[in-house]
């Protein structure tokens, strides 16, 4: 038997792919890699350390008087730097007429994210209790900056600022995440912001149980400001199952509270995003 | 002079194969002289007894380990690495190293994981590669989803060690 020595590709300098399953978490309603209502510190793409991944996403949730629909892209840099872009907007439908909006006015923002993984690694870190931890922000603007000023909001732009965990207890087949977030953000920033004076920290936790290989059920809790005072302000959680087809779609399905919304009570519903990456 | 360049010569063509062909199983090349120690396996033998027989034992490791070589070898983002190997003696070593983990009657008589893969320059990509061809390995034998994650929770850190580039 002769021993062969394996060809190095030098100038191959990009890898192509390479996550395992699932490892890019899914994307959340602002457009960072992670659950649906919370980032998490993985990095989104299926990009590795040698590589340059991208998703994209579309989520819908229908709740009892308004849909909120998302949709948007992001890069996952040598699985390190995360940008992304989403929009978001919630339609108002029949409550639209009832707030004198109009029936089905929409509001809407864009969001603009960066995430920095700074330590950990939440796959292969097995023997340690060092989650994966990842630094972020999101810049989020308003497209109906006149009225959410005028519903109470100081600002129609504003920063979320946070902090991710993530941890893989594999030998558990349990995923869970912790992110703190620094906000002024009313209702994700969809009603606004009321700027530095309101800024605090909010938790959100991520837990979920990996069913197999290729399904994740689970459930996340969103801690939030309540800083209107026209409308209570709820926090937001939801049961889910995320499915990996294939390495490149996945498929979220779940039921989502997110409470008050614009004094309509009981906002509940059911959620469903596709992401796509590569 | 020209008995004792005969000897010489003599002694340092014949030297290496006589100190090694006691040490090297039939069927493998023989290796850089190491300790040989159960600390070699990278990961310790894991608490849960039952673990090995979930894995059909002897039997069941035997084929895992043949079925991850095999797909491995067909695998176009890892083959070269594997044809770069002595199949003989990685299958032989990879089956006492999961019997090692899964606490079953074995000890680990290879090299630690740093040793055994400087040369091959091994990437996160090519690593993952390696546990999805396990995870397949795994599945035709019908090892139940969370024992899998056991042993791949038990295999995961070894990452730092096997992945140079």
């Amino acid at each position: 038997m002769t021993v062969v020595v394996a060809p190095v590709a030098a100038s191959q300098t990009l890898e192509p792919g390479g996550k395992l399953l699932l490892t890019r978490g899914i994307s959340n309603v602002e457009g960072s890699g992670g659950g649906g209502l919370t980032p998490w510190a993985l990095i989104t793409g299926n990009g590795t350390d040698r590589g340059v991944g991208t998703s994209a996403h579309y989520s819908y949730a229908a709740v009892a008087d308004f849909d909120v629909e998302s949709f948007g892209a992001a890069v996952g840099l040598y699985d390190r730097l995360e940008l992304s872009w989403s929009q978001m907007t919630l339609d108002t439908r029949e409550a639209g007429a009832a707030l004198g909006l109009g029936e089905g006015y929409e509001i809407g923002q864009d969001i603009w994210g960066a995430k920095l993984r700074i330590a950990g690694d939440a796959v292969y870190g097995q023997d340690t209790w060092l989650p994966q931890i990842a630094v972020g922000l999101q810049y989020k603007t308003s497209d109906r900056g006149d009225l959410v000023k005028a519903l109470g909001a100081q600002e129609d732009e504003g920063i979320d600022v946070y902090a991710s965990a993530t941890k893989l207890f594999l030998s558990e087949s349990i995923l869970a995440n912790a992110t703190l977030r620094y906000t002024s953000a009313n209702q994700t920033g969809l009603l606004g912001f009321m700027g530095d004076t309101e800024m605090e920290l909010q938790p959100e936790v991520s837990l979920g149980y990996m069913l197999s290989r290729k399904l994740i059920v689970g459930g996340e809790y969103r801690f939030k400001p309540d800083n209107l005072a026209f409308a209570q302000e709820d926090d937001y959680f939801d049961v889910f199952g995320a499915y990996a087809l294939n390495k490149n779609l996945t498929l979220t399905a779940g039921y989502v509270d997110l409470g008050s919304i614009a004094t309509f009570e009981n906002q509940r519903g059911l959620y469903l995003s596709a992401q796509i990456g590569f | 002079m020209k008995l004792r360049i005969l000897l010489a010569a003599a002694f340092c063509l014949s030297a290496p194969a006589f100190s090694q062909e006691a040490d090297v199983p039939p069927g493998e090349l023989p290796v850089d002289p190491y300790v040989i120690s159960n600390e070699n396996a990278g990961a310790a033998p894991l608490p849960d007894e039952d673990l090995y027989e979930v894995f059909g034992g002897e039997a069941g490791v035997s084929r895992i380990v043949d079925d991850l070589v095999e797909r491995s070898l067909n695998d176009p983002r890892i083959a070269d690495i594997f044809a770069a190997s002595d199949l003989v003696r990685l299958r032989r070593t990879l089956k006492e190293q999961f019997c090692f983990i899964l606490a079953g009657p074995c000890d680990y008589t290879g090299m630690d994981m740093a040793s055994s893969h400087k040369d091959h320059g091994i990437t996160n990509r090519e690593f993952n590669a390696l546990v999805e061809n396990l995870q397949h390995a795994m599945n035709a034998e019908s090892v139940p989803f969370r024992a899998q994650n056991k042993l791949l929770a038990a295999l995961a850190p070894m990452q730092r060690d096997v992945v140079t580039r």
